[in-house]
């Protein structure tokens, strides 16, 4: 999509603006924004939750009418929207790799997750070790857009950002 | 307008049934017999209530009498609410609340499969959206019937009787009114006595795998569609409505 000079700095902002629970990671990087747009004298965010019941939600609103504001933008205006729904393909590489930084497992590929909800479990890379040698926990972990695992080599549990 | 009043009926019964059991499931924040699965339990209940949000949102918008999300889940007499008896059914111990929550995921993933593919453009919206959660909730659900069926004797005993006390309460989710019948005929939703069979199915899979037995269909209980409930569904609403009948319109 082509974006105008305008609408990119739009997108340059919210990619400051960071998800309230994972602070390493953008809005953007996450893939929650799914619009940025000035219609006339107002500028229209449209976001998406990870989860329908994300209590960060209501959170992410504030952040991103706050930085706008602050960024000179007034006529602020954020919607959210449930479909199409958001999928884990949506984080980009480097949410990705702010998050194996940050210590949570990305997500594995979407095609096999598959196998994972026909009741395999599924192998999960250790984000301190890197050891595939890992065993889940959980299908939940400390919020619903993750599950519990641990590492059988390094001992140490970690979130994994499952895949949906 | 008959179609806006059976819209609204339908997305009121799909919201009450995620409000209710994600009130019920909320009950175990701080109680769940170990960290991981009382997180677990609350991640489910917190899908729900945003299931129930979407869904509720929605009913208010086809009645067009300007009720909120909150009005709806709020502000309701007990005769008012349509969700499945089995949801509000209390938690008793975990075999109890992991048989109820298993027949319930059975049952709602079949029908928010369906859903998926609704006419209605914001219903398949919503069940595109809840699906994703829901195939966790069965796998979750699934893997403690299994692990509690197929584990000590003490534990296979008291979920086979779980299941036998709470089999009654099995029917009614199926129930139809004539409102079903506006949302059959336009593509809105899937007949409900054609998932029967199938759920009766995948619940008799499982547990035959978890080496527990299929309580015999007898008499089963009825009158959710009516707004006729069990006796504790009096006292689960004095605790969800109790802030806003004690402070009318207080927000957060």
């Amino acid at each position: 999509m082509i974006r105008s000079i305008s609408e990119e700095k739009l997108w340059d902002i919210l990619d400051e603006v960071k998800d309230p629970e994972i602070p390493v990671l953008s809005l953007v990087d996450l893939g929650v924004v799914r619009k940025a747009e000035i219609i006339d004298d107002k500028t229209c965010i449209t976001i998406t939750p990870t989860y329908s019941g994300c209590p960060a939600m209501k959170v992410m609103e504030e952040d991103i009418r706050m930085r706008l504001m602050m960024e000179g933008y007034k006529n602020v205006e954020v919607n959210t929207v449930l479909s199409p729904a958001w999928t884990t393909d949506w984080i980009t590489e480097k949410g990705r790799a702010a998050l194996q930084e940050y210590g949570i497992a990305p997500p594995e590929q979407a095609t096999s997750d598959k196998n994972a909800l026909l009741g395999h479990p599924k192998q999960v890379t250790c984000p301190n070790c890197k050891s595939r040698n890992t065993a889940m926990l959980s299908q939940f972990g400390s919020t619903p857009c993750k599950a519990l695992y641990k590492c059988q080599d390094c001992l140490e549990p970690f979130d994994y950002f499952k895949c949906i | 307008m008959e179609g806006n009043q059976a819209l609204f009926k339908y997305a009121l019964r799909l919201g009450d049934n995620a409000l209710i059991l994600g009130h019920r499931l909320s009950e175990w924040c701080g109680h769940g017999p170990e960290l991981e699965e009382d997180i677990a339990l609350i991640n489910v209940s917190l899908d729900l209530l945003g299931h129930s949000r979407s869904l509720l949102t929605y009913a208010g918008e086809a009645e067009g009498k300007g009720r909120s999300e909150d009005d709806l889940a709020y502000l309701r007499l007990e005769r008012d609410y349509t969700n499945a008896l089995i949801c509000e059914l209390p938690n008793g111990h975990f075999g109890d609340t992991i048989a109820r929550q298993f027949m319930f995921d059975v049952f709602n993933q079949l029908l928010f499969s369906e859903l998926v593919n609704s006419k209605d453009e914001r219903i398949a919206g919503i069940a595109a959206k809840a699906i994703k959660e829901i195939n966790y909730h069965l796998r979750h659900s699934t893997d403690w019937v299994l692990r509690l069926g197929d584990g000590t004797e003490e534990s296979h005993d008291r979920i086979q009787d779980s299941f036998n006390r709470l089999w009654e309460y099995t029917g009614d989710l199926f129930a139809q009114t004539e409102a079903d019948q506006w949302i059959i005929a336009n593509g809105i939703g899937p007949d409900l006595n054609a998932l029967k069979p199938r759920w009766k199915q995948k619940v008799s899979e499982v547990l035959a795998e978890a080496t527990l037995t299929v309580p015999q269909d007898a008499w089963m209980q009825k009158g959710s569609r009516t707004g006729t409930h069990t006796e504790h569904f009096g006292f689960l609403l004095a605790e969800l409505q109790y802030m806003q009948r004690a402070m009318p319109g207080c927000e957060w």
